[in-house]
C-alpha cells in the first residue's frame, strides 16, 4: 500500500477558495523558505486511503481483543456521545466558574462515583494517563512523610511481578526501589516482605488481583505490616475491574490509588490519548491533591498541595465518557461486570487447560496466565509463534512475554463484553493453532499468512525505526 | 546449548571467567540469550564503576523485555566491551565471545556453578 505521500500529485486539492479580496500582507521574513510537504491529493482519495488503513488495523470495533492487563472492553458509543456534546467540548477552563456548573457537577459527581467504588475519600482528575496517576500518587506519599518529617522513608516496595511503570513512577518521585520476590502461587511472599519491610520503608505499591490475575487472600496482613512499619499502601488500579463493586482497596488497607479509566470505565484506550488516570486518596491525604479543587472555600488548590501534574482539571472529556458508563450500566451493573469478566476468564481457562499449560492451576480473576515453556521445548514454536498464528483467526494476540516471572507467557484477558460464542469461537482457535504446533511446528513459524504484512523484522523495528517519509526536496 | 566447562555459572545465568590477578571476566549464558531472544540495546556501566555480587551492573534489552544482569562479583570495572553497544546481536551470535564487563580486584563472588552443575540446575528449573 502507497503512503499518502506517495499518491500526492502536485496541484491536486479539495477546496475551491474564493478570490482573495484583501490585501497581502505577509512580510517576508515571515514566509517559510522550504516546500511544507502537505500531501495534495483529492478529498475520495482521502477517503479511500484512511479506509484501506483502518481496513489493515485490527481493534475491538473489528475482533476479539484478549490482550491482557489491558481491559480492552466494549466503549458504549452512547458514552461517546454524551462526550460530544458541544455543552461539553465547548467550555474553557477559564470561564467564569458561575457558566460552568454542569461541568462541575461531571467532576463532582465521578469523584463521588469512583470515590465509593474504591474506598477513597478524595479524588483529583488531573493525571493525564494511569502512569502519571502512579507518579501522582507516589507525589502524595512524599509530601505526607515530608509534613511528618520522616526523611529516613525512601524506599518504596514493589513486587517483582508488578507492571513496570510502578518502579518507575516510584523513581521518578525520588524514591528507592525495593523489589520482593513472588511466591511460587504468584503471591507476595510474607517471608520476604518482612525481611524487606525497615524503618525506610515509605510504602508498597500492589496490584490486587495482581498481574497474573490471582487475588492476594494475604491483603489484609501485608497492608499492615506496612501500616506498622510508618508506610503507606499504594493500589495501582490496574486490574480493578476484577473487584469493582466487590472489594474496595480503601476496606483492605490502602491509602492511595489510581484507576485506570480506559480500562475500567470504558473509555477509549486512546492510540496516544488523550486518557485519564485519576488519583484517589484517604481524607488525611487530602490536603496534598493536586490542581484546582472544589474545596470548603470554593474552587481552590488545597492548603498543602503538591502543585499541578497537568493543566486545569485534566482530560475532562474522559472523566465524561466514564460518568456516562457508570450512569447506564448503574451501581448494580458495576459489580456485575466484574463478575462476567472473572467468569469469562475462567471460563476460557478451563476450556483450554487441558491442551495448554496455565502457569498458576487455580481459580483466576479477569485474566489467566498460560506457559508454553514445554511446547517451545518440543516443537520449538514459542509463545510469539502462537501469537501470529491467532491473526490468522482475526484475533488479537494476547499480551505475550509478560508478566516476566512466568516464561513463555501469553495472558489472555477476555473482557467481560465478549459473548459465549465469541468465547467459544476464540477457545477454538487457540485449541487448533495448538494441535496444528504439534503436528506442523513448520507451519506455525510461518504464520501470520493472511494478513498484509507477515512477520516483521523486529531487531530492525527496535534499532533502527523508519518513523517518517523522507522528502527528496 | 553450549556450556564451555572452563567457565563458573549463576544462578541468574551469567557466565564467569577467572583471569590473572584477580580479575574476572563477566557475560550472560547460551541459556540467557536464547530466553531473552533477539537483544537489540544493551547498556554496560564504566570503566571505574563499583559492581556488587547479586546486584544488577548492566541491562539487556530484546524484543521481548528488558532485563536486569546480575554481577557474580564484587570489585571495580576495568575494562567495559564497547562493541555491544553497537551489535548487541553479537550476544546472541556468540554469548562466550561476547563478554560484557572485566572486573578487577574481586573480593567476594556469589554461588558459582560448574557446567555440569549449571546444566543440571536448568534441567531442574
Amino acid at each position: 500500500m502507497k503512503l499518502i505521500f506517495e499518491k500526492s500529485y502536485q496541484g491536486r486539492g479539495n477546496h475551491i477558495f474564493p478570490s482573495l479580496d484583501v490585501e497581502v500582507g505577509i512580510p517576508e521574513s515571515a514566509m517559510r523558505n522550504r516546500k511544507n510537504h502537505l500531501p495534495e491529493i483529492s478529498e475520495n482519495e482521502i477517503v479511500r486511503h484512511y479506509t484501506e488503513l483502518a481496513k489493515r488495523a485490527h481493534g475491538v470495533n473489528t475482533g476479539f481483543y484478549p490482550l491482557g492487563s489491558c481491559t480492552m472492553k466494549h466503549n458504549p458509543k452512547v458514552s461517546e456521545r454524551v462526550a460530544s456534546n458541544p455543552k461539553f467540548v465547548n467550555i474553557h477552563p477559564l470561564q467564569p466558574i458561575e457558566t460552568t456548573e454542569g461541568c462541575r457537577e461531571v467532576l463532582k459527581r465521578t469523584e463521588e462515583y469512583l470515590c465509593e467504588i474504591t474506598g477513597m475519600d478524595a479524588m483529583t482528575f488531573q493525571p493525564a494517563a494511569g502512569a502519571h496517576g502512579e507518579f501522582t500518587g507516589m507525589l502524595l506519599i512524599k509530601a505526607y512523610h515530608k509534613k511528618k518529617e520522616n526523611y529516613d522513608k525512601t524506599e518504596i516496595i514493589v513486587p517483582d511481578s508488578a507492571h513496570g511503570t510502578n518502579p518507575a513512577s516510584a523513581v521518578m518521585a525520588g524514591f528507592e526501589i525495593v523489589n520482593i520476590k513472588s511466591d511460587k502461587n504468584g503471591m507476595v511472599d510474607l517471608k520476604e516482605l518482612e525481611e524487606k519491610i525497615s524503618e525506610k520503608t515509605a510504602g508498597i505499591m500492589l496490584t490486587n488481583p495482581n498481574t497474573v490475575g490471582l487475588f492476594d487472600n494475604n491483603i489484609l496482613k501485608i497492608t499492615q505490616m506496612v501500616h506498622d512499619a510508618g508506610g503507606l499502601c499504594y493500589y495501582d488500579g490496574a486490574n480493578l475491574n476484577a473487584v469493582m463493586g466487590i472489594v474496595r482497596p480503601g476496606d483492605v488497607g490502602f491509602d492511595v490509588t489510581h484507576l485506570n479509566i480506559h480500562k475500567t470505565f470504558s473509555t477509549p484506550h486512546g492510540g496516544g490519548g488523550p486518557g485519564s488516570g485519576p488519583c484517589g486518596c484517604k481524607e488525611f491525604l487530602r490536603q496534598f491533591l493536586p490542581g484546582i479543587r472544589e474545596t470548603k472555600n470554593g474552587y481552590e488548590m488545597e492548603t498543602e498541595t503538591i502543585g499541578n501534574v497537568t493543566g486545569y482539571y485534566g482530560n475532562f472529556l474522559v472523566v465524561v465518557k466514564a460518568l456516562a458508563y457508570l450512569l447506564s450500566i448503574g451501581s448494580d451493573g458495576v459489580s456485575l461486570s466484574a463478575k462476567n469478566a472473572v467468569l469469562n476468564a475462567n471460563y476460557m481457562m478451563h476450556k483450554l487447560k487441558d491442551i495448554y499449560d496455565v502457569a498458576y492451576d487455580r481459580t483466576c480473576m479477569h485474566e489467566f496466565v498460560l506457559t508454553l515453556e514445554k511446547l517451545k521445548e518440543d516443537t520449538g514454536v514459542s509463545a510469539l509463534d502462537i501469537s501470529k498464528a491467532l491473526l490468522d483467526y482475526g484475533i488479537h494476540p494476547p499480551t505475550m512475554y509478560f508478566p516476566l516471572i512466568v516464561h513463555e507467557a501469553l495472558m489472555i484477558e477476555p473482557t467481560e463484553t465478549e459473548s459465549k460464542e465469541v468465547l467459544n469461537e476464540a477457545i477454538l482457535a487457540f485449541r487448533k493453532i495448538y494441535e496444528d504446533a504439534l503436528k506442523n511446528p513448520d507451519k506455525a513459524l510461518k504464520a501470520p499468512i493472511s494478513t498484509p504484512v507477515g512477520r516483521l523484522d523486529e531487531v530492525q523495528a527496535a534499532r533502527k525505526p523508519v518513523l517518517r517519509y523522507e522528502f527528496e526536496s | 546449548m553450549n556450556y564451555p566447562k572452563e567457565l563458573f555459572y549463576t544462578k541468574s545465568h551469567e557466565w564467569l571467567k577467572y583471569e590473572e590477578n584477580d580479575a574476572a571476566v563477566v557475560g550472560i549464558t547460551d541459556y540467557a540469550q536464547d530466553s531473552l531472544g533477539d537483544l537489540v540495546f544493551i547498556n554496560l556501566p564504566e570503566v571505574g564503576d563499583a559492581v556488587s555480587m547479586g546486584e544488577s551492573f548492566a541491562d539487556v534489552e530484546s524484543v521481548k523485555a528488558v532485563s536486569d544482569v546480575i554481577s557474580p562479583v564484587t570489585g571495580s570495572v576495568c575494562e567495559v566491551n564497547e562493541e555491544l553497544m553497537d551489535e548487541p546481536e553479537k550476544i546472541n551470535e556468540s554469548p562466550y565471545e561476547a563478554w560484557f564487563i572485566k572486573v578487577e580486584n574481586v573480593k567476594d563472588h556469589e554461588e558459582l556453578l560448574t557446567a555440569d552443575e549449571y546444566e543440571k540446575f536448568l534441567k531442574e528449573k
